[in-house]
């Protein structure tokens, strides 16, 4: 038998040599205790992320977007199954993730605290809140943790048509009247600044833990997304007349990066702890929809009781 | 319903092909009270986008697999057997194929 620290040794060289870890290998607790809170936060993201959008469906503006936004809503409770098997993985058991996040006691990702008060809400949604997800998603995907790195692969291949539809959405309604061409403006200023909040609070107040680092937990800062997401947003914005709000924006030719202005991190922590327009809301719709679920979850088990034991 | 016993269901392993003659290859997992359920959801979730032209669903506890400590004496007995690989055998000068 290895000893503790021979076994932490071994496992920081296989991690070293770029090997992936697998559910049956040996790694350090804090390894384990990180990834489970990560990827229950991002499982619990995804499912609750369902409700703004899912608002809009019966209100779509054609069938074409209606059968658009309800294929999206599908693939978004995909990624929350996939992330939670990926948890369980790692020895934490679903029912009490689920548990911990009905209780008000996880975290999900705050840009679900927002409303989704028009359509152009739902363009900004697929093409900002999602591209920024992609980002987040991408770097993810090289983890180094089997199971969550999988799912991460499956579903960066499914975020880009949310991103893409979301985008078009966005660039019709740009081509469109001026009313339509000011709300999709609106949307954009509404969720730019909370779309970048989605990367976590600044480096400077976010020191990257050397280990979670190492362990390839977390591969870039918080800061180094943001700038990815950024630069790769503006000109899509630019490409069909949306502007940017943020006065402080602006390109730099030394860096090759763009100059954001300064995060309401206030506004930030106030909904991280609660107080987001619809913080309540959201949770009081998915304790309604689980509580609505469990007749359905039982009468399926006792169907199979009788039918296949 | 008065049961306060509320249900994940049970845990099931998820294997594709993905086109005819390819291998079968692990999806990932579900959770499904019966296999119809399990299969229907494999499809669902594992197959929304021609992912998959056959699936098999297993209930994860069917599985025995290895684990990473026998990775050494486990897999030794095919270690010192190189003669189970074609490079082990010289073959003649000017022979150009066998
Ligand atoms: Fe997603
Ligand atoms: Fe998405």
């Amino acid at each position: 038998m290895q000893d503790t620290l021979s076994k932490e040794q071994a496992f920081e060289d296989k991690i070293a040599r770029g090997q992936v870890i697998e559910p049956k290998d040996w790694m350090p607790e804090r390894y384990r205790k990180q990834l489970i809170r990560m990827m229950s936060q991002h499982a619990h993201s995804e499912v609750v992320g369902m409700l703004p959008e899912g608002n809009w469906i019966t209100r779509a503006p054609s069938l074409e977007r209606k059968l658009v936004l309800l294929a999206k809503v599908q693939d978004e409770a995909g990624h929350g199954l996939y992330i939670y098997s990926a948890t369980e993985t790692l020895g934490a058991d679903r029912k009490e993730l689920i548990d911990q996040l009905l209780a008000g006691k996880a975290k999900y990702s705050s840009i679900f605290n927002y409303p989704t008060t028009n359509w152009a809400d739902i363009g900004a949604i697929g093409w900002l809140v999602d591209g920024a997800a992609i980002v987040n998603q991408t770097a993810l995907a090289k983890c180094s943790y089997g199971p969550y790195s999988r799912a991460m692969l499956r579903i960066c291949k499914e975020e880009n048509f949310h991103n893409k539809q979301g985008y078009q959405i966005m660039a019709r309604m740009m081509r469109g009247t001026k009313q339509q061409q000011e709300m999709a403006q609106d949307a954009m200023n509404r969720w730019w600044w909370p779309a970048l909040m989605m990367f976590g609070p600044s480096d400077k107040n976010s020191p990257n833990s050397e280990d979670l680092m190492r362990w390839k937990v977390k591969l870039y800062s918080n800061d180094d997304l943001r700038q990815r997401f950024i630069d790769r947003t503006v000109p899509q914005a630019e490409a069909i007349g949306l502007t940017i709000p943020d006065k402080e924006l602006k390109w730099n030719d030394k860096t090759r990066h763009y100059e954001h202005g300064e995060i309401n991190w206030e506004e930030f922590n106030a909904v991280i702890s609660g107080n987001g327009p619809c913080n309540k809301q959201r949770m009081n719709q998915r304790i309604k929809a689980h509580e609505d679920g469990k007749w359905v979850r039982q009468a399926a088990e006792a169907y199979a009781a009788k039918h296949y034991n | 319903m008065q049961n306060n016993n509320d249900t994940q269901w049970m845990l099931w392993e998820v294997f594709t092909q993905e086109k005819p003659g390819a291998p079968f290859e692990h999806a990932g997992s579900l959770r499904a009270p019966d296999k119809e359920l399990a299969l229907l959801n494999a499809r669902d979730v594992y197959s929304r986008r021609n992912e998959a032209i056959n699936i098999w669903v297993v209930p994860a506890d069917a599985i025995t697999a290895s684990t990473p400590d026998d990775e050494g004496p486990f897999f030794d007995p095919s270690n010192d057997k190189a003669y189970r690989h074609p490079n082990f055998y010289k073959t003649p000068a000017g022979i150009k194929q066998i």
